[in-house]
């Protein structure tokens, strides 16, 4: 396909994305490349182009989601593919199906890939070992994110040029958040430096053998940072009481037009989303001038649709 | 009828009378004739008369492991009382100690009875059991020790829980005393670790699997021996199952060094396998308590090498493959271990050099006995005859397929191990032999 753009021999050779630990720089920025291509079928009149016509893809989905969910879909239909949607809260192992049993039903349907969000950890890897359809990560637990980890290196690729000696700062409930570890995998291995910002009570165990660097003064980074990435407080998955109070957060982690008047000019806000207002980062910062956090929903498309068609044509090659 | 077996020119090794000599072994009737050179000829007057002829073999007591889960009554479709003790056989073992944590748990005498009769039915090994320390292993109220230790349970632990209560623990602590009865305990706070499915460590981490701290062991480990320096002297006798840390190791250092009534015992997989197993999510290495650091199964092999470890057990956990089929957050707890398990310490602790047979003899024999109290693991005459003959040199492959257990979470399959069981004989009666 004219589309894509053959950087230096590469060949992509994966059939599943599981995550961006185990992928190298370069098949990071393969993919960065091939999303490139992809992007401009958004802003046709006619926005469908034909690689995935004829095939299957299932939005295996057992943890509420609206725009990863939504994005795979677009970008799916986007490449011709049909789409079936699956939603259900995590099954319990007393009752109700397993995970490999449903895959496996799925998968004598005749689905192609498996777009998978799963509360568990490992759960998309545990599937890719036992089904032989693709099988894509739309966030496993607090293990990765890895399409999100994508978007996120494509828009600061896309505005600054590279990641190469950037300082990136990551805020937040580092313990619980996929977005992070896919973000550090990604960003690290592209070159930038990243710095961990939250308090101690949501940092993850061990810390030392990651490449981080870690900060519990959002004050002493801010100034620093080419890019901050402001996580979402998850309630949803805050076990005890990690911080006494909201205000009390977001008045050490919270980003304010008073800290953002501290920080660079250029300084890229990103936020995965959703969004708690005056939680996170205040409507103003979220709205100003700095934002790019819908353009990381619009990009987020393209490296979706660049995931599934990479995948697919690896699967095609392996079936040859 | 009497029946006679003459074990021959094997190297017998009975460490309780300190013997590691090529000699013989009679067993006459049920019991332990005699051991010594040129037994033979003298007692060839019974019916029946066996002559096994053990050149190149150890000659042992029979082994014993006390901390297995046979899964009956409740989930006979993992593991039955019959199947886990011909496994046990097979191993080598001539008794074993059940886990009460069954479904209902043994918390009383005739749950306690019941496991006797399906073991006596069974005709296997000897099949002892604990009985749990709190009703319904609910950690509130005392089970009925007295009637259960009557009934001839060894022991007390809520294995697979700690009690977490520390005051509920004192009290059973001081009410056991009068039974003169060991009180193990799986020492895991849960406060500490919350829901965690592995250790809490760079590789939870990067997994985004939640993770338990070494310190909710260690810290349930530290305030039992404050409980256990309380309540002296009695004729209390606490028990560390499965330790898995270096902390633990410390403290079980300094209860020892001041001579507390305490023993630990510790499985092959703290030995031989660390957290990093864990990193393709294959659910055969989530076990609790978890896999660890390597410097924590350093620690361990130190422990043994200094004296420390009382008792090396399998904590043998049979699954059904379904269970184990799931999301490694979701899948159970444990490893079945107990058909591979002298091989399994043999590559741990002999092949590094830190025990010889002897020694890691006396720690599958003379002392588990010692720990549950009961007058076994040794060759002395007039002991039960339950010997285990073992070819040292012998290897074979780790192979789930064959195992006697019903259950094959195994993470050893495919492992070459070296040191064989050649034959066990439960109560002067040939159970297994190899080949067969």
């Amino acid at each position: 396909m004219a589309l894509i753009r053959k950087s230096k021999q590469f060949k992509w050779h994966r059939k599943h994305l599981l995550g961006l630990r185990e992928l190298s720089a370069e098949e990071i920025t393969f993919i960065l490349d091939t999303a490139k291509g992809f992007e401009q079928i958004s802003t046709r009149s006619v926005k469908k182009a034909p690689p995935l016509r004829g095939k299957v893809v299932v939005n295996l989905f057992f943890e509420d989601s609206t725009r990863t969910r939504n994005s795979f879909a677009l970008a799916a239909s986007r490449l011709s593919a049909d789409i079936i949607e699956f939603t259900e809260k995590a099954s319990s192992v007393s009752k109700g199906e397993t995970l490999l049993d449903t895959a496996r039903n799925l998968e004598a349907m005749g689905i192609d890939i498996v777009v998978i969000r799963h509360s568990a950890g490992g759960a998309p890897k545990f599937l890719s070992r036992n089904i032989n359809a693709c099988v894509v990560n739309a966030g496993d637990g607090f293990c990765e994110h890895p399409t999100q980890g994508l978007l996120d290196v494509y828009t600061i690729r896309k505005i600054k040029g590279t990641l190469e000696g950037l300082k990136i700062a990551i805020v937040g409930d580092i313990a619980h958040s996929r977005v992070a570890r896919s973000d550090m995998w990604a960003m690290t291995k592209l070159g930038a430096e990243v710095i961990f910002v939250g308090p101690p009570t949501l940092m993850p165990t061990q810390l030392s053998r990651l490449p981080v660097s870690v900060s519990y003064s959002l004050d002493e980074v801010i100034e620093k940072v080419d890019v901050i990435n402001m996580l979402r407080i998850q309630f949803e998955r805050l076990g005890g009481n990690p911080f006494p109070s909201i205000r009390e957060y977001s008045h050490y982690f919270g980003l304010t037009v008073e800290r953002m008047k501290r920080a660079k000019p250029d300084i890229l806000v990103m936020h995965p989303g959703p969004i708690n207002r005056g939680l996170e980062m205040e409507s103003e910062v979220a709205d100003g001038q700095n934002s790019v956090i819908l353009q990381q929903v619009t990009n987020g498309l393209a490296v979706r649709m660049a995931v599934l068609f990479l995948v697919n044509q690896a699967a095609a090659i392996a079936k040859r | 009828m009497n029946t006679e077996i003459l074990i021959k020119n094997g190297r017998v090794i009975d460490p309780a009378n300190g013997i590691d000599k090529k000699c013989d072994v009679l067993i006459v009737d049920e019991k332990i004739a005699e051991v010594g050179e040129k037994t033979q000829d003298s007692r060839l007057k019974t019916q029946d008369f066996k002559v096994i002829d053990a050149v190149g073999k150890l000659v042992v007591p029979g082994l014993i492991d006390i901390h297995v889960h046979f899964r009956e009554p409740g989930d006979e479709e993992e593991e039955t009382i019959a199947s886990g003790s011909a496994a046990a056989v097979a191993a080598g073992f001539t008794s074993v100690v059940c886990m009460p944590n069954t479904n209902p748990p043994i918390e009383n005498e005739t749950d306690v009875e019941y496991i006797h009769r399906k073991a006596r039915q069974a005709r296997k090994t000897h099949v002892y059991t604990m009985g749990a320390i709190t009703k319904g292993l609910e950690g509130v109220e005392l089970a009925e020790m007295g009637f259960m230790a009557e009934a001839g349970a060894v022991g007390f632990t809520d294995d697979g829980r700690g009690v977490q209560d520390p005051s509920v623990m004192l009290r059973a602590l001081k009410y056991a005393a009068m039974f003169d009865v060991v009180m193990a305990q799986h020492c895991q706070d849960d406060s500490f670790a919350g829901n965690g499915v592995m250790n809490a460590g760079y590789y939870s981490t990067i997994l985004g699997l939640p993770g338990a701290d070494v310190l909710a062991e260690e810290a349930m480990l530290w305030r039992d021996v404050q409980l256990v320096k309380k309540i002296r002297p009695g004729r209390i006798r606490y028990h560390a199952q499965h330790i898995s840390t270096a902390g633990s190791v410390e403290l079980i250092r300094a209860a020892k060094r001041d001579s507390l009534p305490i023993t630990c015992e510790v499985t092959p997989h703290h030995l031989l396998l660390t957290e990093e197993c864990c990193a393709e999510y294959d659910t055969n290495y989530k076990v609790n308590p978890p896999l660890r650091g390597s410097e924590d199964v350093e620690a361990l092999k130190q422990a043994v090498a200094e004296g420390l470890v009382d008792a090396l057990v399998t904590d043998h956990a049979p699954h059904l493959q379904s269970e184990k089929e799931l999301e490694f957050l979701t899948a159970p707890f444990g490893i079945a271990s107990l058909e591979c398990a002298l091989g399994l310490y043999v590559k741990a602790l002999i092949g590094p050099g830190i025990l010889d047979w002897p020694d890691l003899v006396r720690l599958m024999t003379e002392k588990p006995a010692k720990i549950i109290g009961v007058d076994k693991g040794t060759l002395g005459v007039g002991k039960q005859g339950d010997v285990t003959i073992i070819d040292p040199d012998a290897e074979y492959k780790v192979d789930v397929s064959k195992f006697r257990s019903k259950s094959r979470n195994c993470p050893y399959h495919g492992w070459t191990l070296k040191g064989r069981v050649d034959k066990t004989i439960v109560g002067g009666e040939i159970r297994f032999s190899a080949g067969d």
